[in-house]
């Protein structure tokens, strides 16, 4: 299943710089890995030493959080878009 | 002392009112009993800096009656970048000053409450107890947790707002609608994200998100539109595209779920891991 990801700044400086960019996966968990295969340091990131989701990111399935969907085993389909947000804690 | 500690809140609009707002008067959505809605109502502002600077700009501008500020730092010179309430002459000075004389500036008619300490779990519920409206401007974890949980527990709607580099986020908060914790269950272990300090912010998101977050205010002030709330607005000023993700009261959040742990204020530096802020010195 080829998505759409987003991702902002923090996690743009583990994926090349990009914003943006087109990746596989059939579930989330998958798309995870196929994001670490090609950009070494991405899953760290969003995932935890026993492999869950970070509760300080959260993973959106278009509009939704994954969260309240299927966590990592949420299904994906072709043409949906994955955004990787993590907490912002600036207002200085 | 600003005009309005001294008028009666429940006044019709003077002529120099009804001419300084005439912009926001002629709108049906507003109207002269919407400006009176402004000049009694009163917001709290977290932190006088990037977020907190334009907000209470904006509330200031448009009449909000009272405006408390909570800050504590002083004005740096890397803080002139964004920060629209401090100017050049003021580094060295107490941002709490500097903006309340800014304020009193653009609008004599606002009272500006000034709470120069930082918001701990020692004297938050006291000093929020005070205001309608909470609106964060924190720069950190610990002040966040704190914010989102002492308005929850006052029963106060918080309008939320962060910025990190070229990102920005906003979302209100109304209790029982879902919390900081239903969005961000955890904050990150120290070091994990970045500060606007350690890895920069665009002057300019600062200006964007807090014009957003005064908008809210503003919406929540006069009972118009559709707030921000059950929704997270994502801004991405490199492609300038404003996205929107839903956001859900979780039944399990500690705070505001079906089965709540967290009932009074807690540790944040604890919770966050973080050490505790200390008061800087003011030099003028």
């Amino acid at each position: 299943m080829a998505v759409t990801v987003h991702v902002t700044s923090v996690i743009q400086q583990v994926v090349n710089g990009q914003r943006e960019f087109t990746a596989d996966g059939s579930t989330v968990g998958e798309l995870i890995d196929r994001i670490e295969d090609n950009y070494p340091g991405f899953a760290s990131r969003v995932v935890d030493e026993n492999g869950d989701l970070r509760r300080f990111v959260n993973i959106y399935l278009n509009d939704e959080d994954v969260r309240y969907l299927g966590g990592k085993d949420t299904a994906l389909k072709d043409g949906d878009t994955v955004s990787f947000l993590p907490a912002l804690a600036g207002g200085l | 002392m600003s005009d309005a500690a001294t008028t009666p809140r429940s006044e019709a609009l003077t002529p120099d009112e009804v001419m300084r707002y005439s912009r926001h008067i002629i709108m049906p959505q507003v109207g002269p009993q919407g400006q009176r809605k402004l000049r009694n109502a009163k917001v709290l502002v977290i932190g006088a800096g990037g977020l907190g600077g334009p907000v209470a700009l904006y509330l200031a501008l448009a009449g909000v009656g009272k405006i408390g500020l909570v800050e504590f730092d002083v004005v740096d010179l890397s803080n002139l970048q964004r920060q629209v309430l401090h100017q050049t002459a003021d580094v060295g000075k107490p941002k709490i000053v500097s903006a309340e004389e800014k304020l009193n500036a653009y609008n004599p008619h606002v009272q500006v409450v000034k709470h120069h300490t930082p918001i701990t779990s020692d004297n938050a519920m006291e000093i929020i107890g005070d205001y309608d409206i909470v609106v964060n401007g924190a720069d950190n974890f610990a002040t966040r947790y704190l914010v989102n949980d002492a308005c929850y527990l006052a029963g106060k709607t918080l309008v939320d707002g962060a910025i990190l580099l070229f990102d920005g986020q906003a979302t209100v908060y109304k209790p029982g609608s879902g919390c900081y914790r239903c969005l961000y269950p955890d904050p990150p272990p120290p070091g994990l994200v970045p500060s606007c300090a350690e890895a920069g912010v665009l002057g300019a998101i600062t200006g964007i998100v807090g014009s957003i977050q005064a908008t809210e205010v503003f919406k929540q002030i006069l009972d118009i539109g559709n707030p921000l709330v059950n929704r997270l607005l994502l801004v991405d000023a490199l492609t300038m595209e404003f996205r929107t993700m839903k956001l859900r009261r979780d039944p399990s959040c500690p705070l505001c779920g079906d089965n709540p742990t967290v009932t009074e204020l807690i540790d944040y530096d604890a919770f966050c891991g973080s050490p505790p802020l200390e008061m800087p010195a003011a030099t003028a």
